[in-house]
């Protein structure tokens, strides 16, 4: 692991771009939900969510900059939840 | 650089495996809060609309300003501006404490109205409701836990800095704080749509 020592330095101003990006989004999903849409603000709410978690992510926890051994291990946790998720849904919709 | 030189990839690649022990933990929770909302969607929707939106969007704004602090204090820390980091981390700490004031607004004013764990108003109604507030104490009181020792391992990382033991060329424990209080973040940004917006 040589690039271990090079050192990701996130500019204040990138940082505070991804913060106003999150606040943006915020609203959104909050006038999203306020129409009525039926399940689709479900659908829309959990989508801009997902895409804050992966502003979050990416930025503030550096992940974009981070050994790709770090993603691979994220992959593995997010399809293992998406799995439990996915089995506990099979079985309460086709009990 | 000698060996006794700390081994911060794997401190952080340490920090990131109990991060996905606590994306699994919040993630079981969200899971049963899905399973009860597609069993009783009705109680579920008059819950829902018992909670204060104002609180709820107000202390996501606290929580996406405190971590854009944290994510400020590692550039800071990393530039080698000491009294900056310091400021930075005392600005998340504020805002540790700011929502914690709004939890405990909220949650009071939950509790004067009858709402509460075994509260005999929710014993008497309908089950779904008693389950959704069960559901609320216990997602948002866990995540609670996690923002109050977020904040203390904040106060005790400042002192570190204080003392010069985290500058700017040995700062891992810094960014694995910062670390967590980005997952306690992040946990809010599924609390809050969940149970403020969608219901």
């Amino acid at each position: 692991m040589t690039e271990e020592h090079a050192e990701h330095i996130l500019s204040y101003g990138k940082l505070t771009t991804v913060w106003v990006a999150l606040l943006v989004l915020t609203a959104a999903t909050i006038m999203v939900t306020r129409i009525e849409l039926g399940v689709w603000k479900v659908w829309a709410a959990l989508a801009i969510a997902s895409v804050k978690s992966g502003l979050v992510i990416a930025f503030f926890m550096h992940m974009k900059y981070e050994p790709r051994l770090f993603r691979i291990i994220l992959f593995v946790a997010l399809f293992t939840l998406a799995g439990f998720i996915g089995g506990t849904f099979f079985d309460v919709l086709y009990r | 650089m000698s060996h006794l030189e700390k081994d911060s990839f794997g401190a952080k690649l340490g920090m990131w495996l109990f991060l996905f022990t606590e994306m699994l933990l919040f993630g079981g929770v969200f899971i049963l809060y899905s399973v009860y909302l597609t069993r009783y969607p009705k109680e579920f929707g008059l819950g829902g609309h018992q909670l204060d939106l104002v609180y709820g969007a107000t202390n996501t704004v606290v929580l996406l300003s405190s971590s854009l602090l944290a994510a400020m204090s590692v550039t800071a820390i990393k530039t080698g501006a000491k009294k900056l980091t310091l400021g930075l981390l005392s600005g998340t700490v504020g805002c540790a404490f700011i929502f914690l004031g709004i939890k405990y607004l909220e949650w009071s004013a939950k509790f004067h109205h009858g709402i509460y764990p075994n509260a005999p108003k929710l014993i008497a109604g309908p089950p779904g409701e008693s389950i959704f507030f069960s559901l609320y104490y216990l997602t948002t009181g866990l995540h609670g836990i996690h923002v109050i020792v977020g904040a203390v391992l904040m106060s005790w990382t400042a002192v570190m800095v204080h003392k010069e033991r985290i500058n700017v060329t040995d700062n891992v424990t810094l960014e694995n704080v910062t670390l967590y209080w980005h997952l306690v973040d992040l946990v809010w940004i599924f609390i809050f749509p969940l149970y403020y917006l969608i219901l």
